[in-house]
């Protein structure tokens, strides 16, 4: 699926490199915790999460995230979205809440990960 | 590669919105030097892991990094409190961190269970009082 599809379903606002939209996302995460997110293994995934601080980019940036969804309204800050440029990845927020988000784009086709 | 690569860090302890700084750094340097990218994200994740549990537990440390053709091997280095009991911290969701960390999205329990995962070697060195070392290594091929 493709980023700006993803963005559709959730009806969300890309905040950052929207050059980078029609880049393939294969799998998705959601969670506030960063250590569960650390412990999913899948290529190309994209990370839903209600955590705002520049750690959600270091961790995307680790698990080689091209996009991060903010749900529940959440806002990046500045220094996230600089980061998020520099690292070449989409940020998107949207209004929907996370299990709703999540049930819509699984609905749509996107799976998580097995965690191991 | 001939001569290995050795790389120098030190993690501040007073700074957790720059924590990872340092995994992001040997991220891009094995991306350059063409690891492949399943080795790369394995070292990036555990040393990730332990540069967040050093600003978490141990007022920050420093870490040394050497790349040679077969392996990436990662020493953390601590002067924090030590652990207490490496098994129970090596259990998933068994957590010290205070609930503030939990609010940064850290603190659950994963961090040495993630590293332990993601190396193909490892043990960890800790006194109480004296501070905590880990040993880490991730082969290339």
């Amino acid at each position: 699926m493709k980023i700006s599809e993803i963005c559709d379903i959730l009806e969300g606002e890309i905040i950052c490199r929207a050059d980078l939209t029609d880049t393939q996302v294969n799998a998705a995460c959601g969670s506030d915790m960063m250590s569960d997110v650390l412990a999913f293994v899948k290529e190309q995934a994209t990370l839903l999460t209600g955590l705002v601080n520049p750690q959600v980019v270091r961790t995307a940036e680790m698990m080689d995230m091209h996009c991060i969804i903010f749900v529940r309204g959440k806002r990046p800050t500045l220094q996230m979205i600089e980061m998020a440029e520099d690292r070449d990845m989409v940020m998107i927020c949207t209004e929907l809440e996370m299990f709703t988000a999540c049930g819509k784009l699984y609905s749509a086709g996107l799976r998580g990960g097995s965690g191991k | 590669m001939e001569e290995s690569i050795k790389l120098h860090y030190i993690v501040p302890g007073d700074d957790f919105t720059r924590a990872g700084a340092a995994s992001g750094d040997v991220k891009r340097t094995l991306k350059e030097l063409g690891v492949s990218p399943a080795v790369i994200r394995n070292v990036s994740i555990a040393m990730y892991e332990g540069e967040i549990n050093m600003v978490i537990h141990a007022n920050g440390g420093e870490i040394d990094v050497e790349i040679t053709g077969e392996d990436i091997i990662m020493t953390l280095r601590d002067e924090g409190p030590g652990i207490e009991n490496v098994e129970l911290a090596m259990k998933e969701g068994y957590s010290t961190a205070p609930d503030n960390i939990r609010t940064l999205g850290f603190g659950a329990g994963m961090g040495l269970p993630n590293i332990k995962k993601y190396t193909d070697e490892f043990s960890i060195d800790t006194e109480l009082g004296v501070g905590t070392t880990l040993n880490l290594r991730v082969h290339i091929q």
